[in-house]
């Protein structure tokens, strides 16, 4: 492939990812109303399309319309900084996630993934923890204390989740030998669910500590305290109205997807069938290149799903509950996860 | 192509440096850092240590920085003030700063035996880095990562609420 075909199908390719990307994060919005809706015995929004389907398009044109006040006391080019910056880290890291199988494309291209990158997994953490500036920054150069005390309560609780998070992936990478997303789900590719990294690798409790410490990352309930409006008014986005309000909330629904990819390819075997052989592969081209693909979103909207699911169910965290539950339960439980799976991974060629 | 990139990101980490040293506010200094740590990274990514590259953002840009963006921001410093002490640093120090530097290039450039990089695509892999780490310089990295435990241990007991004066009275 020449370099102008790679070019080319880059552009392409990320351009399709984007907008399903935006796509995915508007309807993500729709269904968590509707379900946080079903949970508290009302519709949710019904009025605009079938079933309220067009409803993100009017939000979304309600939002570009929208008056956009800039307070004359905030820092502005922090300001005006924050809301890029937040948006941007939550579209760039999906730029590695693999969608469907590699090697589909013409001239044996990953057709379903931008960039195959050895240390993908790396690349994602990067990327979140740069995520981190863009609420810190929101909320100092509003020059507003409730904001300041939501960025504040933000900054703690993503460099110390952080760490449970990225400990808790410690032994799925032991398992793979990889920080290829794409060879860690090859890893537990060959008997469907039952090699599954969180039945068949026993990562069970590593699953987890991942799960409460990516509700933390994302700032959401019962770990929503950055933005907990009955004490902040609206907490680090106070300041901000229409579309770079907007940006805030697709940046974090745009995270959410983010940390369902990661916990689908990392966890629930990617976009592998869960029924391994059962199943007989498709004959038809389209349907074998396309079959990964809806294993794929199923398992990342089933995440989703859990996601809303907890926000209607859970109340809010006190914050040195919060910091507790981080610092004393997980990362503790994430390192003796780290030492039984390498203990585990010694202890098995011996035994074969 | 990986000469562009070099000038590219080598510029805006020179760029980020110097000014770090002009902002006068010090969260706008503290971001600069950001900007300079971030570079190196991709300065690494393009000598071929990813694993380095990596560990670059996550570790210094994605969590030391915060701390400092999140100190800066909890104490709300201000502008920063110009003492008398300031203008002798700025008399002294740029002479001070092309002297040291001076020293430093001769040094560099004297040196024999230091071995080349160079930009190209060939990339060591983090099992590679691993091998080196924890095989051939298993002692020196231990005896690092004790140093840094040591650090820990001596933060916790400053931070130790009246652990000191409870000492001193008895």
């Amino acid at each position: 492939m020449t370099i102008l075909q790679f070019f080319l199908w880059s552009l392409l390719k990320i351009a399709v990812v984007t907008v399903v990307m935006l796509l995915g994060i508007a309807y993500t919005v729709l269904l968590e109303r509707k379900l946080v809706g079903r949970i508290q015995n009302r519709w949710g929004p019904t009025r605009v399309g079938p079933f309220g389907l067009l409803q993100p398009l009017v939000d979304g044109a309600k939002s570009f319309l929208k008056e956009d006040i800039i307070p004359t006391g905030v820092y502005k080019p922090l300001y005006i900084l924050a809301p890029i910056l937040s948006l941007g880290c939550a579209l760039i890291s999906i730029g590695v996630v693999p969608f469907g199988e590699p090697n589909v494309g013409p001239g044996g291209m990953h057709l379903f993934q931008i960039a195959d990158v050895n240390i993908g997994l790396l690349v994602i953490l990067g990327i979140t923890s740069i995520g981190v500036y863009g609420i810190a920054l929101a909320g100092w150069s509003s020059n507003n204390k409730y904001s300041l005390l939501g960025s504040l309560r933000s900054s703690a609780q993503l460099v110390s989740y952080e760490l449970a998070l990225g400990l808790s992936l410690v032994g799925v990478v032991m398992r793979a030998g990889s920080l290829n997303l794409r060879v860690i789900v090859e890893s537990q590719s060959s008997k469907g669910m039952a090699t599954w990294n969180l039945f068949g690798g026993f990562q069970f409790v590593a699953f987890f500590i991942y799960l409460m410490a990516a509700y933390a990352e994302t700032n959401r309930s019962p770990f929503d305290l950055p933005e907990a409006e009955s004490e902040l008014t609206g907490g680090y986005h106070t300041e901000y109205s229409s579309m770079k309000f907007a940006m805030f909330f697709m940046s974090e629904y745009g995270n959410m997807i983010t940390v369902g990819c990661v916990a689908t390819l990392l966890f629930l075997g990617g976009w592998t069938s869960p029924l391994g052989e059962l199943i007989p592969a498709p004959q038809n081209i389209f349907v074998h290149a396309l079959m990964p693909i809806f294993w794929f979103v199923l398992k990342v909207f089933s995440f989703l799903f859990l996601y809303v699911w907890v926000r209607g169910t859970l109340p809010r965290f006190r914050y040195d509950q919060l910091m507790n539950f981080g610092w004393r339960y997980l990362v503790p439980l994430a390192i003796l996860n780290i030492v039984a799976t390498s203990l585990w991974l010694a202890y098995q060629p011996l035994h074969r | 192509m990986h000469l562009i990139l070099f000038i590219v990101f080598a510029g805006l980490c020179l760029a980020g440096a110097i000014n770090l040293l002009l902002q006068t506010h010090p969260i706008n200094s503290a971001l600069s850092l950001v900007v300079v740590m971030s570079s190196l990274a991709v300065l690494y990514l393009l000598l071929g240590a990813e694993f380095l590259a990596a560990a670059q953002i996550i570790v210094y840009a994605g969590a030391i920085m915060v701390l400092f963006t999140f100190v800066v921001m909890l104490l709300n410093a201000g502008r920063e003030e110009h003492t008398m002490g300031s203008g002798v640093a700025r008399i002294l120090g740029f002479p001070a700063v092309a002297v040291i530097l001076g020293v430093i290039a001769t040094v560099i450039l004297k040196a024999q035996g230091l071995g080349s990089a160079a930009l190209s695509d060939p990339i060591t892999s983090t099992e590679d880095l691993s091998r080196v780490l924890f095989r051939e310089l298993l002692l020196p990295f231990e005896v690092t990562s004790v140093l840094i435990l040591i650090a820990i241990l001596g933060a916790v007991a400053l931070a130790r609420p009246g652990g000191d004066e409870r000492r001193v009275g008895k």
